[in-house]
């Protein structure tokens, strides 16, 4: 039966927002071709997903059965999305465009042989045409998609994730997965950070070029503690090794999303401006009123950083008392 | 060890970017060129392995001629030999370029011999389709993994290391750990490693270096089962903002933390 699949990147039974939202985008695209949605899961934890999974508007969850499927392993995975199409014939397979979703799309082109569109933000009624995010979404493309079987992703937060309850059925298919691609599964897992991160914090106090040194990031980390956020920066900053690369912000580094991004001495070239602008609200500190970080941000002071933001956290200080 | 590195050359735009007339490329006259953040890293990491374990690393980039300046500049940094890959011209869609990059690679490897590692960035700063690596490995038949953040070839007896190679993906909380056996592809993400700056005697040895141009035909099945195609580019809508100017010079504080208090970050 032909259908809308999405596949469910989970991680140990944990479905991550962007699968919800892709399962959102799909009921959509589904809605357009007359399809229902159906999604497929495998690996440890699978098990889990399908209430979550049903939830969010999949008709049917193909649990994908195979003793080499375990834990994460892209090539394994890959190989058993391949056994679920040619039994279930979908007319579209969808995932969101996350490290896992593409990868796992990528994974299945690859081995059915048929092209994938990455990072969708618009997608045409019959999925033969779609606009798609390019430079990290600084750039837009139209495409064209000719295949029987469409594979496209989603770019992350496209639609915000919306429950759309269906039957949620699971459905046991035994796959081949060959041995050999055991090879590719995790081994171990490191856990680094607890607490809040660059792309959860509710502030982010950002500093580029202009900041100077190492050494000079010591008031915006100062500011930053004042306000329970993190220090972010520009690959300026990484580039001459001032900043660990896990600070920066932008097409490739992280994207962020906090209540507030003060961004100081940072010019706001595209490739910064697509890790920021999902933030809820942006003040720039910069010496150029003409700087593209001040014209688009909601807010700005005409200052130097380096006199401003002790400013700020001393007035912050005052406030507190 | 035998090591390849896979680069694009792409252009390096400012606070904005524009298109051409025509609407299909990046219109880049104005400005500079840079291989594509993901992939120098991956240029520094082939450098790191052949110091560590010897052997030696190849640098390949499909494009226009001008990617000769990028193949240049990873010789400069360390790596031995360069091959451009020929395109005439117009853009590839992912499909014709993982057909000719293989092509590519298994001439390469019946005259030297089998890459241990092949290194491709996670996805071109450009294009971004996020699948050419992918498509290459599996049809050599090699294990690939990608978003990698970390590589290490655990010690073997002899020093040489043990036919693995040990590679770390970054996720939320930390790292993924995974092991391929050699000969293996890696997708490295920007972050992996600081590149390093090329030193006098590397630009010297950049300048001499042999240049290989390695013409080849994609698969004519590469589109067998149906092919994507770009029909045109376009800036993404954008909101207008009204920028609320706070002041000027430090006087500007109070209003900011009047601000944050407003937002409820106080
Ligand atoms: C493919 C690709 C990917 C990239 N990915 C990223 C990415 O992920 N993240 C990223 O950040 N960049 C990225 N870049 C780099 C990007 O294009 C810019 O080069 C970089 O963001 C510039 O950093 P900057 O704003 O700190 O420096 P600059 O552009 O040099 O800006 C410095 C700013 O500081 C201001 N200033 C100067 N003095 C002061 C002062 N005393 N007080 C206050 N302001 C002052 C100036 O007016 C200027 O606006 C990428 C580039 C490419 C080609």
């Amino acid at each position: 039966m032909s259908a809308v699949l999405v596949v469910i990147e989970h991680d140990r039974g944990h479905v991550p927002e962007a699968t919800l939202e892709a399962l959102t985008s799909a009921r959509s695209i589904a809605g357009g071709l007359g399809l229902p949605v159906h999604a497929a899961a495998m690996g440890e934890g699978a098990e889990m997903v399908a209430s979550q999974v049903g939830e969010y508007g999949a008709e049917v969850i193909h649990h994908l059965t195979s003793p080499n499927l375990g834990d994460y392993n892209p090539e394994a995975w890959g190989q058993a999305l391949v056994g679920c199409v040619s039994s279930e014939s979908p007319a579209v397979v969808m995932a969101s465009g996350t490290d896992r979703g593409n990868e796992l799309m990528a994974q299945l082109a690859a081995r059915a042989g048929l092209p994938f569109v990455a990072n969708c933000v618009d997608v045409a009624p019959d999925v033969s045409s779609m606009t798609r995010s390019q430079w990290g979404g600084a750039l837009h493309e139209e495409a064209t998609l000719d295949a029987e079987i469409k594979l496209i992703s989603m770019a992350p937060h496209t639609v915000e994730a919306s429950p759309g309850p269906a039957a949620g059925r699971v459905d046991e298919i035994a796959v081949d997965v060959d041995d050999s691609l055991v090879r590719s599964v995790i081994r171990d897992r490191v856990v680094l950070s607890e607490g809040i991160t660059l792309s959860t914090a509710p502030v982010v106090v950002s500093g580029g070029r202009a900041v100077g040194s190492e050494e000079a990031f010591a008031p915006l980390e100062a500011l930053a503690e004042e306000l329970g956020g993190k220090v972010g920066c520009s690959r300026a900053v990484t580039n001459n090794g001032w900043r660990p690369h896990a600070d920066q912000v932008g097409q490739t580094g992280t994207r962020i999303a906090p209540t507030i991004y003060i961004a100081t001495g940072i010019s706001g070239a595209t490739q910064h401006w697509v890790g920021a602008m999902g933030s809820k609200n942006i003040l720039a500190i910069n010496t150029d009123p003409e700087a593209n970080m001040v014209t688009k941000a909601g807010w700005a002071v005409i200052a130097d950083l380096h006199e401003m933001v002790p400013a700020i956290t001393e007035e912050v200080k005052r406030r507190k008392g | 060890m035998r090591i390849l590195a896979l680069v694009k050359r792409v252009p390096a735009p400012g606070a904005r970017i524009n298109i051409t007339e025509d609407e299909q490329h990046v219109d880049d006259k104005n400005l500079g060129h840079a291989i594509s953040p993901h992939e120098e890293c991956g240029v520094e990491a082939a450098v790191q392995l052949i110091e560590q374990y010897g052997g030696d690393a190849t640098v390949m980039s499909m494009g226009a001629d001008v990617s000769e300046e990028q193949l240049r500049a990873a010789v400069s940094v360390g790596i031995s030999k360069m091959v451009l890959v020929p395109t005439n011209g117009s853009p590839k869609d992912p499909q014709a370029t993982a057909s000719a990059l293989v092509a590519a690679i298994r001439e390469l490897e019946e005259q030297d011999g089998v890459f241990d590692l092949i290194i491709f960035g996670n996805e071109s700063a450009d294009q971004g389709g996020f699948q050419v690596g992918i498509r290459v490995a599996h049809e050599l038949g090699r294990a690939m993994v990608n978003g990698i953040k970390g590589l290490e070839i655990p010690d073997g007896q002899d020093g040489s290391g043990d036919g693995h190679i040990v590679a770390r993906r970054e996720v939320d909380a930390g790292f993924e750990v995974y092991e391929l056996p050699l000969p293996a592809c890696v997708g490295v993400k920007e972050g992996i490693n600081l590149p390093r700056y090329p030193t006098m005697k590397g630009r010297l040895a950049s300048k001499k270096a042999e240049l290989v141009s390695l013409a080849v035909e994609a698969d004519a099945d590469a589109h067998a089962n149906g092919r994507q195609a770009q029909t045109r580019l376009k800036s993404p809508p954008e909101t207008a903002t009204e920028t609320v100017i706070l002041g000027d010079g430090v006087d500007a504080a109070p209003a900011v933390v009047d601000l944050l208090e407003e937002l409820g970050v106080l």
